[in-house]
């Protein structure tokens, strides 16, 4: 099966910095894609890449074999990538349901937009789905700012979901969750991986290894290992240099 | 088009950049390390050419009120910044805008009646009151020489102290990454009071050495200050060198174009900002 | 950004009612105050459209604004007199919004404080293309001749002593036709984008959302609307200068949305009426007409901190 999204040598410097060297990985639907590295390691300014918010300056980037390389990040959403950041970045003051709305509505021909909003009921169940699918559909109405910290991560999918893309890129959802949430976050992976390309970048080792079908591990900007977890765990590089011996 | 003319007007416009420059250096300094737009910085120039001409009134000396605009500026900016606009910076932009808009009205409204509405000369010192033979039977004004030579000597005491003091590469990496301020284990606030001291007085320099060229008059700080934000945006954000050159080159379109095609003069410079726009939308010296 | 509620626009309604009957009661001073303020509600609501709509601060509204009054000069001297109202109010929109056309490409590259900025250079030039040339009377400005007021072929003889008096009708008419036409537009898939635009640009880039597009559109639309106000001002005043495109007048803008409040759509409208009622106030108090403008602005910045829409009037009425 082809991949949907496939990474060819990526790098990206910054003056002097080699923040990514000749990284290449690919997304294929059904399958969740985990991303992995100590701090610094380069993860996130890869996942900025896939999305399009910076520009590689090697390498290439393909969407269903078609060369998105250099695209800008609303060019890359259009062509089917959704992306959850790892910092909650949301619409803070408007509601829930108008936050994947306006994500539902981004790619709408530009003749439609002088159409009434309240009455766009295809756009409105699309969003809905997405909330209820992240898990948070009971309170549509409720103003962003004012969910708990677990509903806002999931929010955060729910926003990158609502654009129905091919691909997700999820940076470190997880980030601040207790167990009992992530528990639930892990199975939404899960089940979000059977009908999505997903790239998941995370800290939390457990939920990893339960979630995983692939894995990359960076260092220094560049891939250390890939492979399945089972791969990962015996690999003595990925040990000495990252996991450590308990794992 | 005589050669002489062309070559006065070529002084001119030099001489006119390097005054812009004063003033824009201090704004895109201030800009780019405290993240504030300042609509007043024009009446900081106006202050400076007022302070010239009472000091210069009262002593008879124009060499006096040079230090003093330059020190007073520096208290100025000092207490300006200590009281107003360190509580601004967290502030929206519309909030700024209009903060500083009143400011204008207000220093417009003190000067009023402080002084007065009219026009006012201002002597140009008695020493350099003659024209230096230049080139063939071309002179030029001797006070405008020095006033060249002043806002260079300036420059490169700025670019000195940017580049080769620790103090000046902070202020550049503050220009660069505000956040990064910290992280230096810079204070930021004695930082913030000094960027804006040391605009501030820039600003009231130029309008001092300026005050002998042109008249003292309200307002002359209103064109000098929608200019330097031109050349803020074409220099580049925190750049004293953008700020040099783009001040040297629009001084020159600017005095040129009006010796020459004097009803496009005006247009000129905005025409090359939109320029700069389309090719280097962040201005031609910035970091990515 | 809110709409009025019901409360609101029955307010609104009680006050458009009250002004219609001005012909009736007011003198023609207070018809001539009451216009001034409807033409700086119209400019304002241009800007509100940015401003609470998008999230972009200005300083070019002027330009437009002038540039819809002088359309009105340049109109009149066409052979055949001036037009009907109705071809002239969409040609100075026109007008004013291919300016914005032109200019907004150029400074949507630039965001935050260069989009300031760039705003103010470029709305400066236009200042400068009115000022320096003779086009429309130069730096005095200029008389409109003739002044008339045609629609469907049908002519108003306008007088020195019903002029206050028709204007305040059409003036109302025009601000009315606006505010409904923003209203109806901020309720479209428009109107949501751009609010998202102003709640957080990045991301809606980042859902795919064609910012720089939607920020065009808004751009234009603004500009031609702060054309139509510059329209009204021309035909009311009968008298165009080149102090209608400087800046001092975008900030002036600025402050009565923001008197008014950004988060609501009827802000501008309070705003014009309160900025118009103190500058008639100061007048009577004082000749430092600077100084009041600035104290305004200062109080209105530290103190309003919603405008004086979001006063909360419910306390005072019990339910």
């Amino acid at each position: 099966m082809r991949p949907t999204l496939e990474a060819i040598g990526l790098s990206r410097r910054f003056g002097g910095l080699r923040a990514v060297t000749d990284v290449s990985l690919d997304l294929a639907i059904g399958e969740l894609h985990a991303l992995i590295g100590p701090n610094g390691a380069g993860k996130s300014t890869l996942v900025n890449l896939l999305a399009g918010e910076l520009a590689p300056t090697g390498g290439t980037i393909r969407i269903d074999g078609r060369d998105v390389t250099g695209w800008n990040n609303q060019r890359i959403a259009r062509a089917g990538v959704g992306r959850s950041f790892q910092r909650t970045n949301l619409m803070q003051q408007m509601t829930v349901l108008e936050n994947v709305r306006l994500a539902a509505q981004a790619a709408m021909p530009a003749r439609h937009l002088l159409r009434r909003a309240g009455r766009e009921v295809a756009l409105v169940r699309q969003a809905r789905a997405a909330l209820e699918r992240v898990g948070i559909a009971t309170e549509p109405d409720r103003v962003a700012g004012t969910l708990s910290h677990g509903q806002l991560r999931q929010l955060e999918i729910g926003v990158a979901l609502a654009t129905q893309p091919k691909v997700l890129l999820l940076d470190e959802p997880l980030a601040g969750m207790g167990p009992e949430e992530s528990d639930v976050m892990a199975g939404l992976l899960r089940e979000l991986a059977r009908d999505h390309a997903v790239l998941l970048v995370e800290h939390d080792m457990d939920v990893v290894f339960r979630v995983a079908d692939r894995m990359t591990v960076m260092l220094d900007g560049c891939v250390l290992e890939q492979g399945t977890p089972a791969d990962i765990r015996a690999s003595a590089a990925v040990r000495d240099a990252y996991l450590g011996h308990d794992v | 088009m005589r050669l002489a003319e062309l070559l006065a007007e070529i002084l001119n416009g030099l001489q006119y950049g390097l005054l812009l420059f004063l003033i824009s250096s201090g704004l895109t300094l201030i800009f780019g390390v405290m993240r504030v737009i300042n609509l007043a910085h024009g009446s900081l120039f106006m202050i400076g050419a007022y302070v010239a001409y009472v000091i210069a009134g009262a002593t008879g000396s124009l060499w006096l009120a040079l230090p003093a605009a330059l020190l007073g500026g520096a208290l100025f900016g000092a207490v300006l910044e200590r009281g107003l606009f360190r509580r601004f910076r967290e502030r929206e932009h519309l909030d700024q805008v209009l903060l500083t808009f009143a400011l204008i009205l207000l220093f417009e409204e003190a000067r009023a009646a402080l002084l007065d509405n009219q026009f006012h000369s201002v002597a140009v010192p008695a020493a350099l009151d003659f024209s230096v033979p230049v080139v063939g039977d071309f002179a030029y004004s001797a006070y405008r020489i020095a006033v060249l030579g002043i806002c260079l000597f300036v420059a490169a005491l700025m670019f000195m102290f940017v580049e080769r003091t620790r103090l000046g590469s902070a202020i550049r990496a503050a220009a660069e990454n505000p956040e990064m301020v910290d992280l230096l284990g810079i204070d930021a606030r004695r930082l913030h009071t000094l960027v804006f001291a040391g605009g501030t007085a820039l600003a009231m320099l130029a309008g001092a050495l300026a005050a002998p060229l042109q008249s003292v008059y309200p307002g002359m700080g209103d064109g000098y200050l929608i200019i330097s934000f031109v050349v803020v945006v074409i220099g580049g954000l925190g750049s004293i060198a953008g700020a040099f050159w783009a001040a040297l080159l629009i001084g020159l379109i600017d005095t040129l174009g009006k010796a020459y095609v004097p009803q496009a003069a005006g247009s000129a410079v905005y025409l090359l900002m939109a320029c700069v726009l389309l090719w280097r939308p962040s201005g031609l010296f910035a970091r990515a | 950004m809110r709409s009025s509620s019901w409360r609101g626009n029955l307010l609104l309604t009680l006050a458009a009612l009250a002004i219609a009957c001005m012909p009736f009661y007011a003198s023609p001073y207070h018809m001539q105050l009451a216009s001034t303020a409807m033409i700086a509600a119209m400019f304002a609501l241009s800007l509100q459209l940015l401003l609470g709509g998008a999230g972009m601060v200005s300083l070019a509204q002027a330009a437009f604004f002038g540039i819809g009054a002088y359309s009105v000069h340049f109109l009149g001297r066409l052979p055949g007199g001036a037009p009907s109202i109705l071809l002239s109010l969409p040609a100075a929109s026109l007008l004013a919004g291919t300016a914005a056309l032109l200019i907004g490409p150029f400074a949507l590259r630039t965001r935050g404080f260069f989009f300031l900025m760039t705003t103010l250079a470029f709305g400066q030039m236009l200042f400068f293309v009115f000022h320096d040339t003779p086009l429309g009377g130069g730096a005095d400005g200029v008389f409109i001749q003739r002044p008339a007021l045609t629609a469907f072929g049908f002519g108003f003889e306008l007088t020195r002593a019903n002029r206050p008096a028709v204007f305040v009708l059409v003036n109302l008419a025009v601000l009315t036709a606006m505010y409904a036409l923003l209203w109806r537009l901020m309720r479209t898939l428009f109107g949501h984008a751009l609010l998202g635009i102003r709640a957080n640009e990045h991301r809606m880039s980042a859902m795919g959302h064609d910012v720089l597009r939607l920020k065009l559109a808004a751009f234009v639309l603004s500009g031609a609307l702060a054309g139509v106000a510059g329209h009204m001002a021309a035909l009311t005043d009968a008298f165009v200068n080149p102090e209608l495109l400087d800046w001092h007048r975008s900030a002036e803008a600025l402050l009565i949305v923001l008197l008014g409040g950004i988060g609501a759509l009827h802000g501008p409208i309070l705003g014009a009426f309160a900025f118009t009622l103190i500058g008639e106030l100061g007048q009577s108090i004082t000749e430092r007409q600077r100084l009041v403008e600035g104290l305004v602005v200062l109080g209105a910045v530290l103190l309003l901190r919603h405008g004086l829409a979001g006063l909360r009037w419910r306390r005072a009425v019990p339910t």
